[in-house]
């Protein structure tokens, strides 16, 4: 049979068509924001005692990319998210301009903080396929974790 | 359809979505944020509060309407953050030149056993002599951390002991409005840039 040698041919080379149009397409983004929101309901769910988590311990960002922190409260009481204690229908827009690691106190985790790590500009096809694997990495993560909540509640 | 199945068809079509949203990045948006600070929408009144000042006088918060206020919390024994903090602020406040008239550091103190009026303008004159410290009991600072989100634990150490407390700056603008939250690390210019909008509204 020829079909598994021409199976593998098409395979292989959709591979090297993805790795290289990873490496050499400019990462850009739709929107530099990365947006969190706190739901309405949330304090009234916490109050009831499910353990309800929005913010990640770690958020990473990307300079040019995704390098300002959107936080939103659409509860109806004020709540301490990230770094700051935020107002019902208050927002907060916190841009980054430099590579770092930043850490927030944040009451919200239980490790009493939370980390902002901001990654410098993917300039380099290896980086670019780096961060294009981490970012989808990320999001399959984050999207999971969301259905499974979904699924469980 | 059994749950496990439909999880595992739900997990599928995440998994396709976010491999979507990873590949159809569009063109790059230009967000030019005005602050170099974290911005609230909308911003709401700074909480007003009364404590001792290290001036001698009354502090009362609302005292300074008409001028811009960076308002932090820390204290005077602090090894690290509060002198960097402190002075950025005096640089900032020197390269604003005249201007610097219209702003005005307010600086909490977090450790009132330690942190007297006296000691708290002794520690603050050493970076700017028109800095203002406030202080008070246990309880009262409590209130005001509580109101503005601050968070400060005592941390026992081989000298005694320490506070690891929110190490960020509000800014506040002429009509006693919270209207960004600077990280700690900027540097005296990212102060400058906001300070000076803040100042010509």
């Amino acid at each position: 049979m020829r079909v598994r040698p021409l199976l593998s041919t098409v395979v292989a080379g959709s591979a090297l068509a993805v790795l290289g149009w990873s490496a050499l397409t400019p990462v850009r983004s739709a929107s530099r924001e990365q947006i969190f929101e706190i739901p309405k309901g949330t304090w009234a769910r916490r109050m009831s005692g499910a353990k309800v988590e929005i913010l990640p311990n770690h958020i990473h960002l990307t300079l040019g990319v995704r390098d300002i922190l959107v936080l939103r409260n659409h509860d109806v009481v004020p709540q301490l998210f990230g770094p700051t204690l935020m107002m019902p229908g208050q927002s907060f827009r916190l841009p980054f301009e430099q590579p770092a690691v930043y850490t927030f106190s944040c009451t919200a985790h239980a490790s009493g903080e939370m980390i902002i790590s901001v990654d410098p500009y993917p300039s380099s096809p290896w980086a670019r396929v780096g961060w294009r694997a981490q970012e989808l990495w990320w999001h399959t993560r984050l999207r999971a974790a969301r259905l499974v909540y979904r699924y469980r509640s | 359809m059994n749950h496990p199945r439909r999880l595992r068809i739900t997990l599928a079509r995440g998994l396709a979505a976010a491999v979507l949203g990873v590949a159809l990045t569009g063109s790059a948006a230009a967000y030019p944020s005005a602050f170099k600070a974290g911005v609230f929408d909308p911003p709401r009144a700074a909480p007003d509060f009364v404590l001792q000042g290290s001036d001698g006088h009354e502090l009362r918060l609302s005292r300074f309407r008409g001028k811009v206020v960076l308002l932090a919390f820390g204290y005077s024994s602090c090894p690290e953050v509060c002198p960097v903090t402190l002075a950025t602020f005096a640089q900032a406040r020197r390269k604003l030149g005249a201007a610097a008239a219209d702003v005005q550091v307010v600086y909490v103190t977090v450790d009132p056993e330690r942190d007297v009026p006296k000691r708290l303008e002794e520690f603050l004159g050493a970076f700017d002599s028109t800095f203002i410290g406030g202080t008070g009991t246990e309880a009262q600072l409590a209130a005001v951390r509580k109101a503005y989100g601050v968070t400060a634990t005592k941390v026992p150490s081989r000298h005694g002991y320490t506070y690891a407390h929110s190490s960020f700056t509000y800014l506040l603008d002429r009509t006693g409005r919270i209207r960004a939250l600077m990280p700690y690390g900027h540097s005296p210019d990212d102060f400058v840039h906001d300070l000076t909008i803040l100042l010509k509204e």
